[in-house]
């Protein structure tokens, strides 16, 4: 009966053998394709480092009317925009402007990654159930896998730095635009569409004249939970050797710095509320078609 | 097949439509006179549509008259295959649809049919200009004459300083009046609507019902009308074909269906139809005519009972004298004829 009450595992040495295995054959990859794959990303890491130094060697003055006027014509709406120039203050003030131009830069280039990634495959999902029922159950592994887990193997591929940081971010931050982009098209009134056919629209024409401009609502939505998912990322990011406001959290954490860390974080909260208001506010001002309805 | 284009816009022939996973089992089953309720029993498929053969002539406004599940909105969307067929043909303008190909088609719902729909479907994000020019746009047609065309069919439905408006600021009269401009700026032959006056209120839809037989007069177009109002099929139809069941149990013009109903169930309809506003002159007169004219009215062929039991009444002589469009005598019509037509059932 000792099966009953003990579980009848795998034997040890044949696991041992297992593990060993898959580890050695990845390390193989690593080895043969490493390089060429840290190649491949090399784009991507120009990319990063260029957008990097445009924020950082811009004057923060200036950083400051961009964002303030970019938030102006989001919303249109001067309590975002003084509360914008108000948050950046602060975080210049106490001293963390470098490392919140770092952040932002990484997120701006993370969010831009994961539509361009995350639009066209929610566009194909709602196209076609088959994919949607592919994709749908690989997106459930990506946002309940932890993320230290698959920052093992890409760590192990591409080493540390900031391209490793982006696709362990961009994993983590493209599911809800992919989802939302999914639904938001499949939510389009059969009608409409109906109608978009008798006039014999092409697919190309309903999706670009219909369908896209009526899912709008919710890939906003979308957009806006993407850029959350990818700063709530800052600080795993920065285990990886990303740096920006990630850095000195973590190191806060290590060595019991209450303040620095309180700091730090607040400073992610602040760019955070930035970001989410004047996407936010966008989102809602391009839908200026369901503002009034007949009494 | 090019004589028969110019005569008939629009020809169903042997159409029918099953709806479930093996349709092909069930079209040989339909020549034992199945029934739709045996089909369903037995074999978990729904008979739609039933061998329909209606030829529509060009320029005529066809009614196709149905309570709800009779298959009539099935039926209308065969006419640009927004539902595909288990069997038959659909010829329009000549050029069996069914067997389009999907460019073919695209081509054929731009230039050939416009479409109305019971809850409008218009795309609510656009203003009501740029839901007109729609199907302009999607034939790429040059922006100023979309604009041109759009503005003038507005205009003509009584939309005038409402093209910056959206959708959901209208009324649904006005919503409908839009999804009418955006058909007729679309200039395709055959214009289908389907229930399109259904969801209005009773006034606005005789309203509605008003503008689209005023501008029939001088478009002239193929219309196909959806309708579950015998009223309403009577006042607009040219000819009327009235579906049961998916099949067409009767089909001919008002007259025919008025006085001539084909079974009790149509007749049950025909019961609280108001016959003087149906009935004209020349189908219940004398066609022997009068001795003399000494007594009589004159009144043209095509007038309604009704109102020329009013001419007659106001005239205080005794019978009418039906004339034709040159003031040919046709026959009479007494007043006891006349009372007799619009009550006898």
């Amino acid at each position: 009966m000792d099966w009953f009450w003990k579980f009848p595992h795998m034997d040890d040495e044949k696991l041992r053998t297992l593990r060993m295995g898959i580890d050695d054959a990845f390390r193989g990859f690593t080895r043969a394709y490493g390089d060429r794959l840290e190649e491949a990303f090399e784009p991507l890491r120009y990319l990063l480092i260029q957008s990097e130094r445009l924020l950082l060697s811009t004057p923060w003055l200036i950083v400051i009317l961009v964002i303030a006027a970019l938030a102006w014509w989001a919303s249109r709406r001067w309590s975002i925009v003084i509360s914008s120039i108000v948050i950046l203050l602060m975080i210049g003030y106490f001293d963390m402007w470098e490392d919140t131009m770092r952040t932002v830069s990484m997120i701006v280039v993370c969010t831009i990654i994961s539509l361009a990634l995350g639009i066209p495959i929610g566009i194909l999902m709602a196209r076609s159930d088959r994919v949607q029922s592919i994709i749908n159950p690989v997106l459930d592994v990506m946002q309940t896998l932890p993320s230290f887990v698959y920052l093992i193997p890409v760590v192990m591929l591409l080493g540390i730095g900031r391209v490793p940081g982006l696709i362990a971010v961009v994993i983590y931050a493209v599911p809800p635009i992919i989802r939302l982009t999914n639904l938001g098209i499949r939510l389009v009134d059969r009608e409409v569409l109906e109608a978009a056919d008798a006039f014999g629209s092409s697919s190309w024409q309903k999706l670009r004249k219909v369908q896209l401009p009526l899912a709008l609502p919710t890939i906003m939505a979308g957009i806006n939970q993407t850029i959350m998912m990818a700063l709530a990322m800052v600080v795993i990011a920065s285990m990886i050797g990303v740096q920006g406001l990630g850095q000195p959290v973590l190191r806060a954490i290590n060595n019991q710095y209450f303040t620095v860390g309180m700091f730090n974080g607040l400073a992610i909260v602040g760019i955070a509320i930035i970001f989410d208001r004047i996407s936010q506010a966008f989102g809602k001002r391009i839908q200026k078609h369901q503002e009034y309805a007949h009494g | 097949m090019a004589s028969s284009a110019n005569h008939y816009a629009i020809e169903f022939k042997g159409l029918s439509k099953i709806f479930g996973p093996h349709p092909d089992r069930i079209i040989p089953l339909l020549r034992n006179n199945l029934s739709k309720s045996e089909i369903l029993a037995k074999h978990g498929h729904i008979l739609g549509l039933n061998n329909i053969n209606i030829m529509v002539p060009t320029g005529c406004m066809q009614v196709i008259m149905g309570l709800s599940g009779s298959g009539k909105s099935t039926l209308i969307r065969h006419i640009n295959r927004l539902v595909d067929p288990s069997v038959g043909e659909v010829l329009v303008c000549g050029e069996d649809v069914v067997k389009m190909s999907r460019g073919e088609l695209c081509e054929f719902r731009r230039h050939k049919t416009a479409m109305v729909f019971q809850k409008f479907a218009l795309l609510p994000h656009r203003t009501v200009l740029d839901n007109t020019v729609y199907g302009l746009e999607l034939q790429r047609v040059p922006k100023r004459r979309q604009v041109e065309s759009a503005m003038y069919w507005l205009e003509r439905v009584g939309l005038r300083g409402f093209e910056d408006r959206y959708p959901n600021q209208l009324s649904g009269g006005m919503q409908q009046r839009v999804g009418l401009a955006r058909a007729l700026t679309n200039d395709a032959p055959i214009l289908l609507m389907d229930e399109a006056f259904s969801a209005l209120d009773p006034l606005i839809r005789v309203d509605m019902q008003t503008i689209l037989l005023e501008l029939q007069k001088e478009i002239k177009k193929t219309v196909v009308f959806i309708t579950h109002d015998l009223d309403e099929a009577l006042r607009l139809g040219d000819r009327i074909a009235i579906l049961r069941d998916g099949e067409v149990i009767q089909q001919g013009s008002c007259q025919d269906i008025v006085l001539r109903p084909a079974d009790e169930y149509i007749m049950s309809f025909v019961r609280h139809v108001n016959r003087g506003r149906v009935i004209r002159v020349e189908t219940v007169m004398d066609r022997t005519g009068p001795e003399s004219a000494q007594n009589g009215v004159e009144i043209r062929a095509g007038t309604l009972l009704e109102q020329a039991a009013s001419v007659l009444l106001s005239s205080q002589k005794e019978y009418l004298i039906v004339t034709n469009d040159q003031g040919g005598r046709l026959g009479s019509l007494s007043l006891r004829r006349l009372m007799g037509a619009m009550v006898s059932a």
